[in-house]
């Protein structure tokens, strides 16, 4: 029971690290209709950020989480400059191809800025590991903090997007471009917004997922990426619920894949999940159907 | 447009002149490893201590070598193709490459192009068999792996060990199956083995979950140095505290940027050759490798460098000279020329006094060190 609760808590902790990027993931898509693939790779710019404001420059951790927030918002806005918005009426498989070459770019600028070896992400939390059962289980601060973040970034952003007008103009944005832009909303401004919204999350996720998994190198961002995006899909891309949901129920069904079928196939379940939720429902557990009114 | 492109143009010709002349007076040496990418730190300590052997020999007025290398990431495709430019650059002979996977691809091609290879690193027992040319510097992974087992018996550092292992890599593999076969034999008992699949993972809570479940006192990691360093942190987490012991893979782990190193006190390592040995020929090159290029010289950098003395005393012994070497395909010459001495050679290196049989494999005794404090020190 404690080691399937052990497991259980070991899942919850990943989960909400993945749960934090499909955010940023979900939220990019929710409203640019774009799959940003270079989000993965902003989250580690962010965290390369972070590292050398604690390690170089002396700055205290929270401080070195604003920085990168700072640093990873302009970041973002610039990519979606010079990157996305001359495509904004290309096909579709233009933009993704875009992105895709965005996340290269990204990790090579790295390599180039930081070097390709590993680095030991010092932990910014300092909450003390919480011990239950005598000592039997264990759930650690970043976890803590992780979910914590999680819940206050969601309630944040459905905050946002529900009750403030530029929430609004985000909504319209998302609906229908053409139509939001005859009612005097600013299209451009309106994504750039969500950019730099989704990588000031980014950096956030960037430096919970290196507290948590200290290992910080130019790919880090890749794998989580990837696996954020199956859980933004599987819960319903461009639902901000949808992504915490689809986060965490994957991070657990990858640890207890692993510890009660085989390590060798955690990665297979996680894939696999993405396949059937899609067969089943293709929108993803709280995904809407949208109907084409013709 | 036109003009850049014969600006271009002009300069691709002027660097071939050049890499022309440097070939006139001097046996070019290609190297190709992982440069960049998560194992950088192999690839960048390998190219380090050649260049250092290099100078060395270089200086002694003889026999003259040069170095060329190209950057591979440890992929087998990519490690083709610097092959490739590596022989239009020139090069006669490789010191090459560094990681297995790689290694094994090349060799094949260099097997059938009759090009010479002494490579320093790569352990697994696939690039050397059934190729006459192919040579290596460090132990095989089997003669790891049945290394380790025979080390914690004999030194009784555990009775029930736990393994975990990179079941998507030939290295790790490799070692943990010869481990495993010695450990039976030995009648160590192996109480938990599990694995992970890419050097991506993360997550190793569950394996140390497993192994801590089991009673495990020891956990062999037969694999690389970032994992490893995922494993140590999580394992502090998990307050499970057994003995750590790894192999050539998880050397480099100290030199982590922001490492905490109190994670890997106490840590072994099995490894033929150790930064702190006091004798004059280690000393200094630890001495040149931290004044040229900073930081501790790690057991890849050892390795090349004493390949790169085994290639300069095959090619005196032989008598391989720049002319043969620079000829049209050269290499296919030196390469018959090197076969035959190599199983000759006794070679007194940093890594320990090496000699070979002639389907490669090298014979040298294979001692551990535990980190203290920081550093590695050799066990008694």
């Amino acid at each position: 029971m404690i080691s399937f609760l052990s497991h259980l808590v070991n899942g919850i902790s990943l989960g909400s690290v993945y749960a934090i990027i499909a955010l940023g993931y979900s939220m990019v898509y929710g409203i640019a209709k774009m799959l940003n693939f270079a989000h993965g790779d902003v989250i580690m710019v962010g965290a390369y950020i972070s590292f050398c404001a604690t390690q170089y420059w002396g700055m205290s951790p929270l401080m070195s989480v604003l920085v990168a927030m700072l640093v990873c918002t302009v970041l973002g806005v610039i990519i979606e400059r010079l990157a996305y918005k001359p495509l904004r009426q290309a096909s579709s498989l233009a933009v993704l191809i875009t992105a895709i070459g965005m996340s290269y770019f990204l990790q090579n600028s790295a390599q180039l800025i930081w070097g390709a070896n590993t680095k030991s992400f010092p932990s910014v939390v300092e909450i003390p590991t919480l011990s239950l059962f005598e000592g039997q289980l264990l759930i650690s601060g970043e976890t803590i903090l992780t979910v914590l973040a999680n819940i206050v970034i969601m309630i944040a952003l459905t905050l946002f997007t529900g009750k403030t007008k530029m929430g609004r103009a985000m909504r319209a944005v998302s609906e229908d471009k053409g139509a939001a832009e005859l009612m005097g909303i600013n299209v451009n401004g309106t994504i750039s917004l969500t950019f730099a919204i989704g990588s000031a999350l980014a950096a956030v996720a960037g430096v919970l997922l290196c507290s948590a998994y200290p290992a910080l190198m130019p790919t880090t961002g890749s794998m989580p990426g990837i696996k954020a995006f199956t859980a933004a899909v599987f819960g319903g891309i461009g639902s901000i619920p949808g992504a915490l949901i689809g986060g965490l129920l994957l991070g657990i069904i990858e640890i207890l894949g692993k510890a009660y079928v085989s390590t060798e196939l955690g990665d297979a379940f996680v894939f696999a999940v993405l396949i059937v939720v899609l067969l089943v429902k293709p929108t993803g557990l709280l995904g809407k159907k949208v109907h084409e009114k013709v | 447009m036109k003009k850049f492109f014969a600006a271009v143009l002009a300069m691709v010709m002027a660097v071939s002149m050049f890499s022309a002349a440097l070939a006139e007076d001097a046996i070019i040496i290609g190297i190709s490893g992982p440069l960049t990418g998560p194992y950088a730190m192999y690839g960048q300590g390998v190219v380090n201590g050649a260049q250092i052997a290099i100078d060395e020999i270089n200086a002694l007025g003889g026999l003259q070598f040069a170095l060329v290398y190209e950057d591979d990431e440890g992929d087998p495709e990519k490690a083709v193709n610097a092959y490739n430019n590596m022989l239009d650059k020139g090069a006669a002979m490789m010191a090459s490459t560094v990681t297995s996977g790689a290694c094994a691809a090349v060799a094949a091609k260099a097997y059938e192009d009759r090009v010479f290879m002494l490579t320093p690193s790569a352990s697994s027992p696939t690039v050397t068999e059934g190729r006459d040319n192919v040579f290596q510097i460090c132990f095989t992974d089997p003669g790891q792996g049945a290394a380790s087992a025979q080390y914690i018996v004999d030194h009784k550092l555990a009775t029930k060990v736990a393994v975990i292992y990179n079941n998507g890599q030939d290295y790790s593999t490799g070692i943990y199956q010869t481990f495993d076969a010695k450990a039976k034999e030995l009648g160590l008992e192996i109480v938990s083995v599990t694995t992970f699949s890419s050097d991506d993972n993360a997550d190793f809570t569950v394996q140390l979950g497993d192994a801590k479940a089991a009673g495990a006192e020891l956990v062999f990691l037969p694999i690389y140095y970032t994992p490893a360093s995922m494993v140590l942190q999580q394992a502090k987490s998990m307050n499970y505290a057994p003995t750590f012991f790894g192999v050539d893979g998880m050397d480099g782990i100290l030199d982590i940027e922001g490492f905490d190193t109190t994670l890997a006190e106490g840590v072994y390592l099995l490894t033929a050759y150790s930064a702190d040995a006091e004798d004059e020929k280690t000393q200094n090159f630890v001495a040149k490798y931290q004044q040229n290029y900073g930081g501790v010289p790690i057991q890849f950098a050892a390795d090349a460098y004493d390949a790169i003395y085994a290639l300069y005393e095959a090619c005196k012994v032989a008598g391989v000279t720049p002319e043969i070497a620079n000829a049209d395909e050269g290499f296919a010459e030196v390469c018959e020329m090197l076969i035959p001495v190599m199983p000759t050679l006794t070679i007194e290196g940093i890594t320990g006094t090496m000699s070979w049989i002639a389907t490669g494999e090298v014979t040298k005794t294979p001692t551990a060190v535990v980190i203290q404090n920081g550093v590695y020190t050799g066990v008694k």
